[in-house]
């Protein structure tokens, strides 16, 4: 297939650059884009849930909090090696979201918004409140990790790469999941509650696993941004987080996987070109972007693209397959 | 038992604000069923056009007058330009939206007149009032009295007047009133505007005490909405007495638990609202919503 050909070389190009990136940048750009791609994990997670299954979530900065909190303090207090940190994280994590979930089970659309914005608005204080643990409003310094196995890396390389293969991986496995069975429950749920149950979907567990899932995703990339920035306090958690996030799924594109990676881009590099302005230029950059993208283009920068790149399709070979057709999404065992 | 009363009445104060915040609130999820998250913010934008006014030389209360007639276009025109494009969109959309007018506000009022803090003039005065030993704060009394003639306005509004009727009428069946002759769409845009009204009353009652910041409304703003959500989104009455109920057992909690103090504030209206929501979702005077599938 045609697009099947150009998207693969795409990829492979965009993997190449990944991988050349951090013997050509500075070490502070190289952090931004190691930044970048944390973001993308959050935002993989937070569009399972908002984007794909329709709960909404404002609240997502919690789990990254958390995330990030399980690895700082396991990392400074018992001095856990941090790499067995991260899956510590998203298994606390995915139980954190199962058990938000479960009440959340029974709130629906807006009220759901309501609870979430409240959880986003009461984390710091939350994190202040456990002095004992969390170090209070000063935080947890912690060490940043160099390479191992005697990689001649700096270690602003070494983590850019874990970093990267992390994404690949949670990608991967988000990509199979949402285009196999489960995915299509998880879409059916958003789109029609009853009749997804009348197909014999079981909506609660479906939804509450969603919720868990979605948590751990986002909690893992908080544990790797503890580790990458090799430190956590409460105020760099607050509710701005949350909505940072927000921002990233709908600009990228919601119920879109390659839109986490926009969308990541988008909130990551944004601010430091408006940030020469005003300190609050980025966000009022934000805030607009959001409301132009919902009432202009809700579908986001992945499906602008996925427009114009059925436009280009069907004007080279205009027999083939209608415009909604995506080669390798159908292929079904 | 003097303490007592004492943190009753400024609990009513604070609940007051909530009170007018949660009406607000609610007169947008009647009109438009919408929540509206930026609802604070504009409060606050509405506080700095009141500070630059005071500021201006402009004596309180036309300042005050003033504020409210420029609210009032405001969220009339916030309607008209953002909302109502987006108004048969799902859910997500529209909380995106509101979400997207919140940090605009914020980041504007940043902008325009930075985050250092700024006093707002209080219109009441300073020294305290004596019932007997019981010492009571002017400014807590006259802001219960401002808020409450404000409801009781808007009561009046919604209950003796034609256009307040016809806007009932909008709300509810927005199809039949089309029919009889009402302009729907105006009606949810004038909703807005006085929700946006509303919103500065409590925006500048407020600012005397906890000081002119962009981030001033963010926790009056969460306990508007455990207010409102204690109430009933469904119910007017019941916003106001969420709002002073929240009011009156925050600053009783703060008082006497002390293990929660002034730290776990927030904590406390997300347990609110969580709590309500799971036990009664429809809130304690709102009437519960029966799909039709």
């Amino acid at each position: 297939m045609n697009t099947e050909h150009t998207r693969r070389s795409f990829f492979v190009a965009a993997m190449i650059l990944a991988c050349v990136l951090p013997f050509l940048l500075s070490n502070f750009r190289l952090f931004q884009f190691t930044q970048a791609y944390i973001y993308a994990i959050a935002l993989l997670g937070l569009n399972l849930l908002t984007g794909y299954n329709g709960q909404i979530s404002l609240g997502h900065g919690a789990f990254f909090a958390i995330g990030g909190y399980v690895a700082a303090i396991l990392m400074d207090r018992w001095g856990v090696p941090y790499a067995l940190t991260l899956p510590i994280a998203a298994i606390v994590c995915l139980a954190a979201g199962f058990l938000f979930g479960l009440p959340a089970l029974r709130l629906e659309g807006l009220y759901l918004a309501l609870a979430t914005f409240a959880l986003a608005i009461a984390v710091p204080q939350i994190l202040k409140y456990f002095e004992r643990w969390t170090g209070g409003s000063q935080g947890i310094v912690l060490i940043k990790p160099a390479a191992p196995f005697g990689l001649r890396l700096t270690a602003d390389q070494w983590l850019y790469f874990l970093t990267l293969a992390i994404l690949l991986a949670t990608f991967w496995i988000g990509g199979n999941l949402l285009r196999g069975r489960v995915g299509r429950a998880i879409v059916a749920i958003r789109d029609n509650p009853i009749a997804a149950q009348a197909m014999g979907i079981n909506t609660s567990v479906v939804k509450a696993v969603t919720f868990g899932v979605s948590a751990a995703l986002t909690g893992l990339a908080g544990a790797l941004s503890a580790v990458v920035v090799a430190y956590v306090a409460p105020d760099s958690y607050n509710f701005l987080l949350s909505i940072i996030l927000l921002i990233g799924i709908v600009i990228g594109g919601l119920a879109s996987i390659s839109g986490a990676i926009y969308g990541a881009f988008f909130i990551q590099f944004v601010p430091n070109f408006a940030q020469d302005i005003s300190k609050a230029a980025p966000w009022a950059i934000f805030g607009v972007f959001l409301i132009v993208f919902m009432i202009a283009m809700p579908t986001g920068i992945a499906g602008a693209i996925a427009l114009i790149r059925n436009r280009l399709a069907r004007r080279r070979v205009p027999e083939t397959a209608p415009a909604t057709h995506r080669p390798g999404m159908q292929a079904t065992p | 038992m003097d303490i007592f009363i004492q943190q009753v009445v400024s609990g009513l104060a604070t609940g007051s604000i909530y009170a007018a915040l949660a009406l607000a609130l609610v007169m947008i999820y009647e009109a438009t069923d919408v929540v509206n998250f930026a609802q604070g913010e504009m409060a606050m934008f509405a506080t700095y056009i009141a500070w630059s006014l005071i500021n201006a030389g402009v004596p309180y209360w036309p300042a005050f007058f003033g504020t409210l007639a420029i609210a009032f276009f405001g969220g009339l025109v916030v309607q008209r330009v953002v909302i109502r494009p987006v108004a048969n969109a799902p859910i997500l959309t529209v909380v995106i939206v509101t979400i997207g007018l919140l940090v605009i506000f914020n980041s504007m009022a940043g902008w325009i007149f930075s985050y250092v803090q700024k006093p707002f003039p209080s219109p009441f005065p300073k020294e305290p009032v004596r019932l007997g030993s019981v010492v009571l704060g002017s400014h807590d009394l006259g802001q219960i009295g401002v808020t409450m003639l404000v409801l009781s306005c808007i009561w009046v509004f919604f209950r003796f007047t034609p256009l307040g009727l016809a806007m009932r009428a909008a709300a509810q069946n927005p199809l039949s009133s089309r029919l009889a002759g009402i302009r729907v769409g105006w009606m949810l845009a004038l909703g807005w505007a006085l929700a946006a009204m509303f919103g500065a009353v409590a925006g500048m009652m407020v600012a005397p005490v906890l000081f002119l910041d962009p981030n001033m409304m963010a926790g009056v703003q969460i306990y508007a909405f455990a207010a409102a959500t204690l109430g009933g989104f469904t119910s007017p009455v019941g916003a106001v007495i969420g709002g002073l109920v929240v009011g009156v057992v925050e600053n009783l909690v703060g008082t006497y638990v002390s293990f929660i103090g002034t730290e776990l504030k927030f904590s406390v209206a997300l347990a609110l609202i969580i709590v309500v929501l799971l036990v009664r979702p429809s809130g304690l005077f709102g009437r519960a919503t029966v799909k039709r599938v």
